[in-house]
């Protein structure tokens, strides 16, 4: 690891209480005020530990993609991962619901446990952490069928076969994704008749139909307009009430909109100037790393300078 | 800005560039607007002779077969004498061999493609031996199919005899091949985020194709299934070896019956001697275009059917 001296103790592996979280110097007065106005009440004390990333590498065939991470994610927090193109974002989302699987090429070292349990154990299927971690990805991908079956499909994958059951399912999952007003009286019309915008949030009431613990968000504004971007931001902040979400960002300003805590990756050469990996440089509280970030190069990429 | 804004050596400027952009839009080259109409040329004398060529075969069909045109060809079965003569027995042959052909195809062409796409992995050596071998039976002369079945279907390990069976099973392996690469081509054409978006809501990888990638790929499938149905349509070589050459005047009522099919008959009435069967088999070959195009059309219905963009 490089430069992990002010991540809160990144170490923990069982989950005991977190006296280094609360060791943290407290944030600036600004941010803070920032925070409340948006009315999100302070408790880091009582952050439970949702994820524990442990000395996590994934190589794509024998070249390193991410390399050596190691952080925690907290539960019902908005946790950013922010950094450069090709630093490994991607790469470290997917591996909280082994999209990674798909890759034939890829493979993973180090543990991800997930409420203690570790996801990457071979006793563990992959299909049942992705019914309890879901994702919404860059580009909107709705089936190409009605609004309707877009819900009802994972549901019904998962074994809710009753009608009346999965009408109750999809009003909810519409109206937590802000959409339900927009499409009740089309619900048997083709997802694709759409804006994009509104893809997109068919895409989150999608992921959180099935009721998980977890939503994964790689990019989810990237294909949308500002005024999109602004609803998907609001969505997100409402989720997370019930629900964790780590989100890859691009847009630095998202980050430090939603985020609670953000993970700064960036892209490092070995010693001969090759194999270029992403790594993790620093993971704080967002308002630490953009006010007062304990690194430099971080604070060379927040505040725009570099990246 | 308004132009009395500008001083007179700007206007001037302003009009030369005007000027040179015209002329720098102006005409093309004259060699390259003849090579352009050439080629123009070229293409269209290229479709016109293959639509002369294909109109010539249907005229000519229409006018030798004209005298016989009428409902009995799809009416009346093979009797002694051309004159009473229509197809249906033929045409009943032909569908019982097509209806076979499809039953079999579809399962094993949509089956084979899923795995080669969905499951397979391409390091392995045998599955890419698997995918050489079927391109190259896509390519086999459908007379070594006639042998094959022959030899494996008619006589040898199934023994069915010539029946409409060994007619089905050895038309669906001659164009299984063309229905496996049409499928796979099919559902290559899903495009990945459809799956990652079923898997990330926690389905199993065969309820993702089962709900996901068939249903979308169903068009493309379909496509497939028409060009190899319309190839089995028309197919004679083989089936001469398994069977249908034989002189039928029954419909034949089930898969184990002996039969003719379309082509068949047409060849074998081409063969004989007496004007009447000439006209005939010219009335035969109007007769299997009205059906090919029927089947096709009602294929191509169902397919925009379950058309769908993403």
């Amino acid at each position: 690891m490089t430069d992990k001296t002010t991540a809160p103790a990144t170490h923990q592996t069982e989950e005991e209480e977190r006296p280094a979280v609360q060791a943290l110097p407290s944030v600036e007065e600004t941010a803070r005020e920032s925070r409340e106005q948006r009315g999100e009440p302070q408790s880091e004390t009582e952050r439970e530990t949702l994820f524990a990333v442990e000395d996590l590498t994934v190589r794509y065939g024998k070249k390193p993609a991410v390399e050596d991470v190691t952080f925690d994610i907290y539960k019902n927090n908005i946790t950013a991962l922010i950094g450069p193109s090709g630093c490994g974002k991607s790469t470290l989302i997917r591996c909280f619901n082994r999209m990674n699987d798909l890759i034939p090429a890829a493979s993973i070292e180090g543990h991800i446990r997930y409420h203690g349990q570790d996801l990457y154990d071979p006793a563990v299927d992959a299909v049942e952490v992705r019914k309890r971690i879901g994702m919404v990805f860059q580009a909107p991908n709705p089936f190409p069928k009605s609004i309707f079956e877009n819900i009802a499909f994972g549901p019904r994958v998962l074994g809710t076969k009753k009608k009346s059951d999965l009408d109750d399912i999809v009003e909810e999952a519409l109206t937590r994704a802000a959409l339900w007003d927009d499409v009740k009286d089309r619900l048997d019309d083709n997802a694709y008749g759409m804006s994009g915008g509104q893809q997109q949030r068919l895409c989150i009431a999608r992921s959180i139909a099935t009721k998980p613990d977890v939503v994964l968000m790689d990019e989810p504004c990237s294909a949308l307009d500002p005024i999109s971007t602004g609803k998907i931001e609001d969505l997100m902040m409402e989720l997370k009430k019930d629900y964790s979400i780590i989100v890859v960002t691009h847009n630095m300003q998202q980050a430090a909109r939603v985020s609670d805590m953000t993970a700064f990756l960036m892209v490092q050469l070995d010693d001969d100037e090759e194999n270029p990996r992403g790594r993790l440089v620093e993971y704080n509280q967002t308002d630490k790393i953009f006010t007062n970030p304990a690194d430099e190069r971080t604070e060379q990429y927040v505040s725009g300078r570099v990246g | 800005m308004s132009t009395k804004t500008y001083n007179p050596r700007t206007r001037l400027a302003t009009s030369g560039a005007r000027a040179a952009t015209e002329a720098h839009l102006g005409r093309r080259p004259t060699g390259e607007r003849v090579s352009g109409n050439l080629f123009y040329a070229f293409l269209l004398l290229m479709i016109s002779l293959s639509m002369a060529g294909l109109a010539a075969l249907i005229i000519d069909a229409f006018v030798e077969g004209f005298p016989r045109l009428g409902l009995e060809l799809f009416t009346e079965p093979t009797a002694p004498f051309p004159e009473d003569s229509g197809f249906l027995n033929a045409i009943v042959g032909s569908l019982f061999v097509i209806g076979g052909v499809i039953a079999l195809v579809v399962p094993l062409g949509v089956g084979a493609a899923i795995y080669l796409e969905e499951y397979a992995d391409r390091e392995r050596w045998w599955n890419r031996l698997i995918e050489l071998n079927i391109q190259n039976l896509a390519a086999v002369p459908s007379i070594v199919y006639g042998i094959l079945g022959l030899a494996f279907i008619v006589r040898g390990p199934l023994s069915l005899g010539f029946v409409v069976a060994a007619g089905s099973i050895t038309l669906a392996l001659l164009v299984l091949p063309t229905v496996i690469l049409a499928a796979r081509e099919a559902i290559r054409a899903v495009p990945p985020s459809i799956r990652q978006a079923s898997l990330a809501v926690g389905a199993t990888q065969w309820e993702t194709i089962r709900h996901q990638v068939l249903p979308a790929s169903i068009p493309g499938i379909a496509t497939g299934v028409i060009l190899a149905v319309g190839r089995a349509i028309g197919e004679t070589a083989p089936l001469l070896l398994v069977g249908a050459a034989t002189f039928v005047t029954f419909v034949p009522e089930g898969f184990f019956d002996r039969y003719t099919v379309l082509p068949v008959q047409i060849f074998n009435y081409f063969a004989r001697a007496q004007q009447e069967y000439i006209i005939l088999a010219a009335a035969g070959i109007i007769v299997m275009l009205v059906m090919l195009l029927a089947m096709n059309s009602f294929a191509i219905w169902l397919r925009n059917r379950y058309e769908q963009r993403w």
